[in-house]
């Protein structure tokens, strides 16, 4: 049998982080436009919208992501088409991050005094236009340190897809340690290559949180 | 879609569920419990201890909380054997929960202990008390109270994360819903049956908590 050496398992392991991270800007993205639009419907002023909001936010909170993920596989599996594990994968990621993104946007929302709202409409702008002129810019502002915060829990949360039997950084782990019967290192390094992903993300998001709260540290 | 959903192996399977959802529970009040103390413990070194300890302890929060739980499972459980230290399934299970919990419970407590004003700790040392004392009873009970909606929120994310256990053979609700869709090829619903069950456990739980909140901290701080 070959022997393996710590470069053949590194280097099989960053082919396999790829597909974390594709699957993460996917996940992320996604989720930012489904959570977008849900944001739309939660501080809207229709009845209906809030109230399935508040219960999308609860379900998705309110349970494990590894649930979500079987049930995006068996539920989707259900409709008689085969599933391949990384649409089932994407499809739970994106609804489970658009659940916090909203959560998270909202909270940034109603951060914007209500003051702000009674001007805009006083003078005479639409809900659409006080959106894009008046909150928008200012809950932007405040919604980027957490929005890159809660990236870190979509890196991390793509390591569960591989229960699912989708073949990123956590499976090939799995798999490689299988093939070497070394879990110490290679799992030892599997956390190293998400401590290398994530770890710029949190700093960054510290560093943004410190940049951007300026304007607001004296009030 | 001509698939007719079939809920009756719950008549059969059900006592297999319950057995879970003790497991579930068990390692939530243990992870729970371990974890806020170590919690603690970090929060108060990386905010006032000593300072050769405190990189340490920084070094330990970051490596944590960027890493999956399910790979510092996997390390537990198949990684550290190869140091000498071996360990249960279910030992492995609460002592990456409680890792885990510790690594999130110092920074949200910290953030509570370092919004103590400063007049705090001079007037405790001012009563004569030792700073171990003024620790424990001015600055940390106060900095629970503040921090008490954010440290219950992540004890629940920990009790709903703790699914990925059963990727280790620990038996807890998840592992319940595999063997139960082993037997049965009724994954969906048994994986919706047990997605209802933690919702349910983690409402339940948010309440509880909310309640022992409420316990522990009986208003003795005018605000």
């Amino acid at each position: 049998m070959d022997e393996f050496t710590t470069w053949d398992i590194l280097r099989n392991l960053l082919l396999a982080a790829r597909w974390t991270v594709l699957l993460s800007l996917v996940s992320f993205i996604g989720g930012g436009l489904v959570g977008a639009a849900l944001l739309f419907a939660r501080i809207g002023s229709g009845r209906i919208g809030p109230t399935f909001v508040k219960a999308y936010v609860e379900l998705f909170q309110g349970t494990p992501l590894l649930m979500q993920l079987f049930l995006a596989f068996f539920g989707l599996g259900l409709l008689g088409v085969d599933v391949p594990a990384w649409l089932a994968a994407g499809v739970a990621l994106i609804l489970w991050s658009a659940a916090f993104l909203t959560e998270i946007w909202r909270g940034c929302v109603e951060a914007i005094a209500r003051g702000q709202w009674e001007a805009s409409s006083s003078l005479g702008m639409g809900y659409v236009q006080q959106m894009r002129h008046v909150i928008l810019p200012q809950a932007l502002r405040i919604a980027v340190p957490p929005t890159v915060g809660f990236s870190v829990q979509v890196v991390k949360g793509t390591a569960l897809t591989s229960i699912i039997g989708f073949v990123e950084l956590s499976k090939a782990g799995t798999v490689v340690t299988n093939a070497t019967f070394e879990p110490f290192t290679v799992y030892g390094l599997v956390a190293l290559i998400y401590f290398c992903l994530c770890w710029p993300l949190s700093k960054s998001s510290q560093i943004l949180e410190r940049k951007l709260n300026v304007a607001h540290r004296n009030h | 879609m001509n698939y007719t959903f079939d809920y009756g192996w719950l008549l059969v399977y059900w006592p297999v569920l319950v057995k879970g959802i003790g497991i579930t529970v068990e390692l939530t009040l243990v992870g729970g419990v371990l974890g806020v103390m170590l919690g603690i413990a970090c929060a108060w070194a990386r905010a006032l201890g000593p300072s050769w300890l405190r990189p340490f302890v920084a070094g330990y929060v970051e490596l944590i909380r960027n890493t999956p739980f399910l790979i510092q499972l996997f390390f537990i459980f198949f990684g550290l054997p190869a140091l000498g230290l071996r360990m249960g399934e279910l030992e492995a299970a609460n002592f990456a929960m409680v890792i885990n919990l510790g690594a999130y419970g110092c920074e949200i407590i910290r953030a509570g202990i370092q919004a103590t004003p400063s007049g705090q700790f001079e007037a405790g040392a001012s009563l004569g008390m030792s700073r171990i004392q003024t620790f424990r009873h001015v600055v940390l009970i106060p900095a629970l109270q503040r921090i008490w909606p954010a440290l219950s929120s992540q004890i629940v994310i920990v009790m709903l994360g703790s699914a990925a256990v059963s990727q280790i053979a620990a038996e807890d609700l998840t592992f319940a819903a595999n063997f139960i869709q082993s037997r049965t090829f009724r994954a969906f619903e048994a994986y919706f049956v047990a997605t209802l069950i933690y919702l349910a456990l983690a409402i339940g739980l948010r309440q509880a908590l909310r309640g022992l909140g409420w316990t522990l901290f009986p208003r003795r701080t005018a605000r």
